[in-house]
């Protein structure tokens, strides 16, 4: 990347790089969760592939004074654990980046010159302690002491965090941490690094969070009660973080034996008046398809999370890309009323997958909730959720006997009872049906049902999230994007400096906003951002406002947007205009 | 005991062939879970597609027809998040068997307590006579226009090998004991699958009330439905089929038992209001 920025002493960019199985994302986590209590700004994300040992993965973890939320190319400290960390990074090396750990087990042809190479014998260090596996430990020492974190922390941390291993192997992991810090804390001391971070109280009573968390916190919050799914990464971790609930709160979380049943479960367990979701990626959504038209004809509602990856098919299962929002807008056969979220950041996540459930049930329609690996793995500090803006709308009533589940209404809702609450009976059909839920091929009635289901999107309409602009209202440039890009184009356009660049960010991508031809008939220029090959929000645009964004910056080999690179790539359509 | 009446849905159109086994199916039900007291509010009907999965049309009562072959994973949703309701998960062989295969394998493992009926005619009916899971050897179809060589499944056997809670069969054609098995088969805790041989009319002129009548005989009083070895004996006999109650295994903790929800706090999930704000502040403040 030629964007390549002077570094900053107010903040670094560490990246660790090994193989699967040595405990990278260990360090991730330890080293979050100490640098934040430490009130240090933290922002942690990781690209890995698809296996449990072997391989090449890293971490990039951005320690800062002030809030950073998105990935950068730049590298200030490397620290490999492996033969073939410098050339997987190999890219994102340059004059600044400095590389910690034992210079001859780098293959020649990658060492980088004397000056760039800080020698510390980690295996050596970590065998006196007791083994090989205090590696990594020692290395997240390393880290928090070339930053100058409080010691006083660590040790609880490490405590807690090994708090089921023995006595034995908590000391020893101490001990290398400590050792670790020792060594950092020298380069710092000598001037071989030159980090200035400041810490701010304040940051230490901020959340630590990461996108799978944030959407679990929203379910539990839009008063989730029932999930069904079947494991497909990355969207698993909203299923194991809820599982880990299940103690605290009244949520029922199982397991389905394919992603067929689930959403067919959490439908059945919506039918019956609990709250439901599913969670999955574009190849286990594939398998829920009818489940989503199901929600649709029964007008019952279910959240749905998928957490894009790339395909088609396997794809690249550890990798992110925005390519599955096609695929959720027209999902299920027939035509009938949904509603779809991206958002772009954690705290979005929260909040929207909280509305998700609200909406679902207040529409009787089926919501989505579409993230990907990268906004679901990146962990990062921000102010406390705050719950107590957030509501369970109750939209269920008590039925009376003669109740007819279907009965038509002026804006196609009808009043959602549930079996076994009132004295009416509740059915529900996914035949055509006439008011009291019974299979029909009354053909005027027909109609009737169809317009009464759609007619619902009117009323959706009027509740749609607009889109953020991010800049001046007085703008010549737009840039266009949705979902987890948010963070990283804030960050490029803050560090082009451009006023006459503004950044429309779309949060709920279906229905598209209605005043989004606005938006984009105010600029001279219009870009648009995608993680993925096809544009596919451009699509969606240009179908609903006839407007067809031309300059696209497109991504989809796998891996989510750098600030720089954002940046190199608008500087490149700026430099075309001027010529 | 309550009137069979009460579940009546007065003069309707029933789109079920003339002489069809499904009709004596309908009909027994309402006379078991009158015998049973269940009342219209308490139940909820739940099937899939098929001419069997009509069944809640023609039911005054609580329903949910969902998709082929997926009766089961709703019906066992439902049941988790509201106990009290008696659900009963219904549809053709094709539906539950073929469709549906992977769910009623997984519902025997979950053993959520749901009673699942399945309409066997040993053909599709709905979609006009192409061969089910349970068609025999030679069966000519439109489709199988040589005869099914698949060998037919066998959903007691599967059933007994998993170790499935309840496992039954029945005939459509016999009102009294198939009204006592299913009886058995609603009370019971647990998984209850009840295979019920339905005659039709319509695309299976081989496997007919008469061939029924002629290839099945009940299981003796002397059968021990607690031996698991002694039911899969009878599950792959073949010369004559037999009908009654295979095996019972009570013994078995239900899904509902099990999810964890109701240890401490019987009221049904579904109704339960839980004040969330504080546990999820607590929770969030957690994440630090
Ligand atoms: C996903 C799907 N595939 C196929 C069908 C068409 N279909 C409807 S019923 C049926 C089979 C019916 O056979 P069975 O379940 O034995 O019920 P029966 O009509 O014999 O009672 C099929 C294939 C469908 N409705 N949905
Ligand atoms: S097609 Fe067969 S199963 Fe269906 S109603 Fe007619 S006789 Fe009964
Ligand atoms: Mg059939």
């Amino acid at each position: 990347m030629n964007a390549r920025r002077a570094q900053k002493k107010d903040e670094v960019s560490v990246v660790l790089c090994g193989e699967a199985g040595q405990g990278i994302q260990t360090v991730e986590k330890i080293l979050a969760q100490c640098l934040k209590l430490s009130g240090f700004h933290v922002f942690a994300t990781k690209e890995y592939m698809s296996r449990v040992r072997g391989g090449s993965n890293s971490t990039e973890i951005r320690i800062s004074s002030k809030r950073v939320s998105a990935l950068l190319d730049r590298m200030d400290l490397l620290i490999p654990f492996h033969k073939g960390a410098l050339k997987h990074v190999e890219k994102r090396i340059s004059a600044d980046t400095i590389v910690l750990g034992k210079r001859n087990i780098i293959p020649e042809d990658f060492r980088l010159p004397e000056k760039n190479h800080i020698d510390i014998p980690f295996s050596k260090i970590a065998s006196e302690i007791g083994g090989k596996i205090y590696v990594n430990i020692i290395a997240a020492g390393v880290v928090l002491g070339t930053v100058g974190v409080e010691q006083g922390f660590i040790t609880n941390i490490i405590k807690e965090f090994f708090s089921k291993k023995s006595e034995d192997i908590i000391e020893k992991n101490i001990e290398a941490i400590k050792k670790g810090y020792e060594i950092g804390a020298e380069l710092l001391n000598s001037g071989k690094v030159k980090f200035a971070i400041s810490s701010s109280p304040k940051v230490k009573d901020e959340n630590l969070l990461n996108g799978a968390e944030a959407v679990g916190l929203g379910a539990l919050a839009g008063g989730c009660k029932f999930l069904s799914s079947y494991p497909m990464s990355p969207s698993t971790g909203v299923m194991v973080f809820l599982a880990q609930q299940m103690k605290d709160f009244d949520v029922v979380v199982e397991q389905a034996e394919d992603e067929i049943s689930a959403i067919n479960m959490a439908v059945g367990a919506s039918y019956a008046g609990a709250r439901s979701m599913v969670t999955t990626s574009g190849g286990g959504f594939a398998l829920m398809i009818e489940g989503v038209s199901l929600a649709g004809m029964l007008e019952t509602p279910v959240v749905i999370h998928i957490g894009q990856r790339p395909g088609p098919a396997t794809g690249l299962p550890t990798r992110t890309e925005q390519a599955d929002l096609e695929l959720a807008l027209y999902s299920g056969h027939g035509e009938f009323p949904r509603i779809v979220f991206a958002p772009g950041n954690i705290k979005d996540a929260f909040f929207l997958t909280q509305k998700a459930f609200n909406l679902a049930d207040k529409f009787q329609i089926p919501v989505f909730v579409l993230t990907d690996q990268y906004l679901i793995d990146s962990f990062m500090n921000l102010p406390l959720l705050d719950a107590s803006d957030t509501r369970v709308e109750n939209y269920v009533i008590r039925t009376d006997k003669g109740y007819k589940r279907y009965e038509l209404t002026k804006d196609g809702i009808s009043p959602r009872g549930i079996p076994g609450f009132g004295e009416g009976l509740v059915g529900v059909d996914s035949d055509e049906h006439d008011e009291e839920a019974h299979i029909t091929e009354d053909l005027v009635l027909r109609k009737k049902m169809v317009d009464k289901r759609l007619k619902k999107l009117d009323s959706i309409r009027r509740e749609v999230v607009p889109p953020e602009l991010v800049g001046s209202s007085d703008y010549r440039i737009l840039i266009t994007g949705w979902g987890s890009t948010y963070n990283v184009v804030r960050e490029a356009l803050r560090e082009l400096g451009r006023e006459d660049i503004s950044f429309l960010h779309f949060n709920q991508v279906y229905p598209l906003y209605e005043g989004t031809r606005d938006y984009l008939k105010k600029a001279q220029k219009n870009i648009i951002i995608e993680n993925n090959a096809t544009s596919q929000l451009g699509k969606l645009i240009k179908l609903n406002t006839g407007m067809d964004i031309e300059t696209k910056i497109l991504k989809y080999n796998g891996l989510a947007f750098s600030v720089e690179e954002v940046v190199t790539e608008i500087k490149k359509i700026l430099s075309k205009e001027n010529t | 005991m309550m009137e069979s009446q009460i579940y009546e849905m007065g003069d309707i159109d029933i789109a079920w062939c003339p002489g069809c086994g499904n009709f004596s199916i309908l009909k027994i039900l309402k006379l078991a879970l009158s015998e049973l007291g269940i009342k219209p509010e308490k139940l909820v009907l739940v099937s899939g597609i098929g001419q069997a999965a009509k069944i809640p049309h023609y039911f005054k009562t609580n329903f949910f027809n969902g998709l082929h072959g997926r009766a089961i994973p709703p019906a066992t949703a439902i049941k988790a998040v509201n106990p009290d309701l008696a659900v009963i998960a219904e549809s053709g062989d094709g539906d539950m068997y073929g469709e549906g295969g992977n769910h009623l394998i997984n519902a025997i493992r979950r053993n959520p307590d749901i009673t699942n009926i399945v309409h066997n005619n040993m053909v599709y009916g709905l979609t006009k006579g192409q061969a089910s899971p349970t068609s025999q050897i030679g069966f000519k179809t439109p489709v199988q226009v040589k005869g099914v060589f698949l060998e037919p499944f066998n959903p007691l056997a599967l059933a007994v090998a998993l170790d499935a809670s309840f496992v039954a069969r029945a005939f459509s054609g016999d009102i009294e004991q198939t009204k006592d098995i299913l009886i058995e088969a609603i009370s019971h805790r647990g998984f209850a699958l009840v295979d019920i041989f339905q005659p039709c009319v319509s695309f299976n002129k081989v496997n007919t009330h008469k061939w029924f009548k002629e290839n099945t005989y009940y299981l003796n009083g002397s059968h021990d439905s607690s031996d698991r070895g002694n039911a899969f004996q009878k599950a792959i006999e073949t010369e004559k089929l037999p009908l009654g109650i295979f095996y019972k295994n009570d013994k078995k903790s239900t899904f509902e038992e099990n999810v964890g929800v109701y240890s401490k706090n019987k009221e049904p999930l579904a109704l339960r209001k839980e004040e969330r704000m504080k546990k999820l502040s607590n929770l969030i403040k957690s994440k630090r």
